[in-house]
């Protein structure tokens, strides 16, 4: 088998439009165990990226020995991401958590479950009484829990504490695309299919490093590359990613100016003539006013503020505007960029008025950073509401209400659902009280760390921290509860294209931990939350109730999985919401008639001023009489709120790479993944690096108005002005008393995006000097990726035979 | 003709706006949104004074003298914490609201001396500041309940 760590993408199996993606199973065995070794396969799926890629877990003497891809599943038709393969290694770490912990002056110290949990319903019955008490209680939540998790935790906080704060790291990594679909179709709910890739004769990929932070999506795309008549293929990013180099056509923009780059691509495609105009006339609204707008935006204009040539925006329009089949993808260098609600628009705009959505090929992936991001904004664990129902909207809470049985004023709907950025803003000026984190760590993850760490260590705020690992952010916590993991426990979540999949339960979680089910039920049955009757609040107690619940709140709305079943989803391929009675094997693309979610008694939003995130009111959004169609929003491009000056010459972008996840809590903690890519870099285009003296492996000292950090430099693809840094690394395995500072959120800004609330981490400027020589040894950044070095530098090349480091 | 003075009213409020608007951006400036967006707003205001100023100066030739009472001082500086930040957007969303109707009654008197390049000025400007005080609306009633019933 091929090394995947030195080859993340694996042998290449062609194939051509309109054919089944071939099967390809990848696996890994741990200490030389052969298929034959293994007892036990277990179903299940990737936690640690977003591409939803189904697997089955290999369990032996009562422990995961491996995983094997699932060649019946849809998604991946057997492929496995590098991190699946070795990152489920991370369970078996002996600094796992087993014990709660409870904070004792400076130290955290071990306890029993009814201590621990005993403090944070104490606190929390303190905090409740009296009027307001709702507005004390925080919530802080992740993309890595299950679907039964995220609703439970919902329905505690929405019809239990009654507290519209509760929003999560997926803020950080989905808001965005959640906020462009709302805006433009009515409704969340992704309109492509993956096998649009199967279909595409053009794939357009928005800011979005697939070959990196979706490695199968990327072996799909690849595989059509490679087969006949292979997909056109456009990128748009400031790096000189895998995708980049792979691409027919590659715009390294300057970062924040996506919005003038579409507006101007939007303009050749209307002027020349490349739009549907009986689609534009039949299914959208607002056609006349993109075209005022988008007039303003000549190539040449657009090169200038981009920094691309012309004749590349003018190409660009040309693959855009005479392919039949386009499929775009868009992600964080849209989404965390400058106007990302609005740019991310922009590209629901190019499918619209060319019509190319609904059909094989023609589709969008408004995609999703983490595994089961997905499912917060389904459930409303994050600032929507469960079901993609309208807070605004008050038959809808109604319904809630209805389901739930409690009064519909329980249920916060004055206002949209707090986002995170106001609740971490909330828990410093003190109204929030006590701030509940679950499967995240905003301590290296969330911009201005110093700002977080600040508030977190507030002696004031009582934070409760629920993980597998001792993180950065439980070291600040008051109370630390144990948590099981992926194959502990049984749930369901769904990728990018709507696959719902279940994960079941393989071993049992180490020592005391527990399912993050149980413990949010746990915490349910001690505060006692009732219903109107006075019967408990919360009746189920298992994942499947969970499930069978969440159908019923599901039915009738966008995602409605009624038609879903635990037993459905056993054995067979991933299935794609939405799924009812008329549709048993699921909707494999939406709008495919061209009627968008957009009627005003079925839509998620009114809408929003896309500049300053205004909202419009019930009367407005009807005046529209969408009837169905989808809206064409469109706004003038506007300078980001932070650009290089003296002080600070260089843009700061942050992002991933392929062999490391979030704040890589289980990726570090695998041996051939930390190997891989062991220690933070920052990454320089040769020009910048010659005129400040770096040379290759040199330690740099990076700074900005925040914060400051240190990394040794790479020399690389970049932009010119532009530096990187990932953003994975923390400080849980450093000597907590020699901690050197190196997470690249030190440096970011307190900002987001007006309509989606979604952090801006692409656009900060930063100063950069020279700390110390490098003597020729290069920097740890991998070879492969975005950080790759020109071809005739001599750096490490990774790969999963080097033996691990030992131990610290 | 009293158009003259309506113009005048019309760009005093606008100039006041976006000083008002800055104020609060620099005020609030733990605030990232209140900084940002109030930044932004303060510039549009700028360009709608310097959109009307042709029109002031035109106008004023021949104007009779200005009435008692026309200019009204609705901003007095900013306020601190959470209480204050709704204080300070709902002065902002009365300057708004006066700019607003302003408009309107410009608007009106163009019609009436059939000044197409003044109507277009007003069809252009008068919308971004509805957009302004739909977000105060929106910024106000998010940041309310918070305020008024949580906060000690």
């Amino acid at each position: 088998m091929v090394d995947r760590i030195a080859d993340p993408w694996g042998e290449r199996t062609p194939y051509g439009p309109g054919q089944e993606w071939p099967v390809r199973v990848d696996g890994y065995l741990a200490d030389g165990r052969t298929e034959a070794d293994v007892e036990r396969w277990v179903q299940s799926a990737s936690v640690l990226h977003s591409n939803g890629d189904a697997l089955d877990i290999a369990v032996a003497d009562g422990r995961i020995v491996g995983v094997r891809g699932r060649a019946v599943d849809r998604v991946n038709r057997g492929r496995v991401d590098p991190k699946d393969l070795y990152g489920w290694q991370a369970n078996h770490s002996p600094d796992r958590l087993t014990r709660p912990l409870v904070r004792d002056g400076d130290r955290l110290v071990e306890t029993d479950w009814d201590t621990a949990m005993g403090r944070v319903v104490a606190r929390s019955k303190e905090l409740l009484d009296g009027p307001g008490g709702w507005g004390h209680f925080g919530f802080h939540t992740s993309g890595q829990l299950f679907l039964e998790e995220y609703y439970t935790l919902g329905v505690i906080g929405k019809a239990g504490l009654g507290t519209p704060h509760m929003d999560g790291n997926t803020r950080l990594c989905t808001a965005t695309a959640a906020a462009a679909m709302k805006a433009s179709f009515g409704t969340d709910g992704q309109p492509g299919s993956y096998t649009d890739v199967d279909h595409c004769d053009a794939i357009a990929l928005w800011g979005h490093n697939v070959a990196e932070t979706q490695t199968v999506l990327w072996m799909r795309m690849l595989d059509r590359r490679s087969g006949p008549n292979p997909p056109a293929m456009l990128a748009v990013d400031p790096r000189a990613t895998p995708v980049a180099r792979e691409a027919d056509l590659h715009l390294a923009v300057r970062n924040g100016t996506n919005m003038a780059l579409l507006n101007g691509l939007l303009r050749e495609i209307v002027q020349r003539g490349w739009y549907d105009s009986d689609y534009v006339e039949a299914h959208t609204v607002g056609f006349a006013e993109l075209c005022r707008i988008v007039d303003g935006y000549p190539a040449r204009r657009v090169a200038d503020i981009c920094d691309v040539p012309a004749a590349d925006v003018e190409r660009a329009a040309e693959l855009l505007g005479t392919s039949q089949r386009l499929l775009s993808t868009v992600l964080q260098g849209f989404y965390q960029s400058n106007q990302a609600t609005a740019a991310a628009c922009a590209v629901n705009n190019l499918h619209l008025i060319r019509g190319m959505i609904g059909r094989p090929g023609a589709g969008i992936y408004q995609m999703n950073g983490q595994p089961t991001a997905q499912n917060t904004r389904e459930t409303g664990a994050d600032g929507d509401l469960p079901g993609l129902r309208n807070w605004d909207n008050t038959a809808h809470i109604e319904e809630l209400a209805r389901l739930w049985n409690v009064d519909v004023d329980t249920i916060p709907h004055w206002a949209p659902p707090t986002h995170a950025m106001q609740v971490f803003r909330y828990a410093e000026q003190g109204s929030i009280k006590l701030l509940w984190i679950s499967a995240t760590n905003p301590a290296v993850s969330l911009p201005e760390l110093r700002r977080i760490r600040r508030i977190l260590a507030r002696p004031e705020l009582f934070v409760v921290v629920q993980d597998l690992f001792l993180t950065e952010t439980a070291e600040l916590a008051d109370v630390v509860l144990p948590a099981a993991t992926w194959g502990e426990k049984t749930g369901t979540f769904t990728s990018v294209d709507r696959t719902v999949h279940l994960s079941d339960k393989a071993v049992d979680p180490p020592g005391e931990a527990r399912a993050d089910l149980d413990i949010f039920l746990d915490y349910a049955r001690r505060m006692d939350f009732r219903d109107r009757d006075g019967q408990p609040l919360i009746r189920w107690s298992r994942p499947e109730e969970v499930f069978e619940a969440w159908k019923e709140c599901s039915r009738g709305r966008p995602c409605d999985y009624t038609g879903i079943t635990y037993e459905k989803l056993r054995g067979d391929s991933g299935i794609q919401w939405p799924c009812t009675d008329e549709h048993p094997d699921g909707t494999e693309r939406l709008y495919t008639d061209g009627v968008f979610n957009t009627d005003p008694d079925y839509c998620e939003t009114y809408g929003h001023d896309l500049s300053t995130g205004a909202e419009f009111t019930e009367p407005e959004y009807r005046a529209k009489e969408p009837r169905g169609r989808a809206f064409l929003h469109t706004v003038d491009y506007q300078p980001s709120p932070e650009v290089p000056d003296d002080e600070h010459p260089l843009l700061l972008t942050t992002g991933r790479t392929v062999y490391q996840f979030h704040t890589r809590t289980k990726t570090g903690r695998a041996p051939q993944l930390d190997q891989a890519a062991p220690d933070v870099w920052v990454e320089f285009n040769p020009a910048d690096a010659a005129r400040l003296g770096i040379a290759e492996g040199d330690l740099v000292g990076v700074s900005s108005a925040r914060g400051a950090i240190q990394a040794r430099a790479r020399l690389c693809g970049i932009r010119p002005g532009v530096v990187f840094v990932p953003f994975h690394y923390g400080y849980f395995d450093q000597d907590p008393a020699d901690r050197t500072p190196r997470a690249a959120n030190e440096l970011t800004i307190t900002g987001w995006d007006p309509v989606s609330k979604q952090p801006i981490f692409k656009v900060a400027a930063v100063a950069v000097t020279k700390l110390a020589d490098g003597r020729g040894v290069p920097s740890p950044a991998p070879t492969v990726g975005g950080s790759a070095p020109p071809a005739d530098a001599t750096c490490r090349r990774p790969s999963a035979d080097r033996p691990p480091r030992p131990p610290a | 003709m009293h158009l003259a003075h309506y113009l005048g009213l019309l760009h005093r409020a606008q100039v006041n706006l976006a000083d008002a608007f800055r104020q609060v951006a620099t005020a609030h400036a733990e605030e990232p949104d209140i900084q940002h967006l109030c930044q932004q707003q303060a510039q549009r205001c700028d360009a709608h004074a310097e959109q009307l100023h042709p029109f002031v100066v035109h106008y004023a030739a021949g104007a009779p003298d200005e009435p008692d009472r026309l200019h009204s001082q609705l901003f007095t500086g900013t306020r601190t914490g959470g209480i204050g930040l709704l204080r300070d957007l709902q002065d902002l969303y009365l300057m708004a609201a006066e700019c607003d109707i302003t408009w309107t009654v410009v608007g009106q008197a163009a019609y009436g001396v059939r000044d197409e390049d003044l109507l277009a000025v007003v069809l252009r400007c008068e919308g971004e500041t509805a957009v302004q005080l739909k977000w105060l609306r929106t910024r106000m009633k998010a940041a309310a309940p918070q305020a008024l019933v949580v906060a000690d």
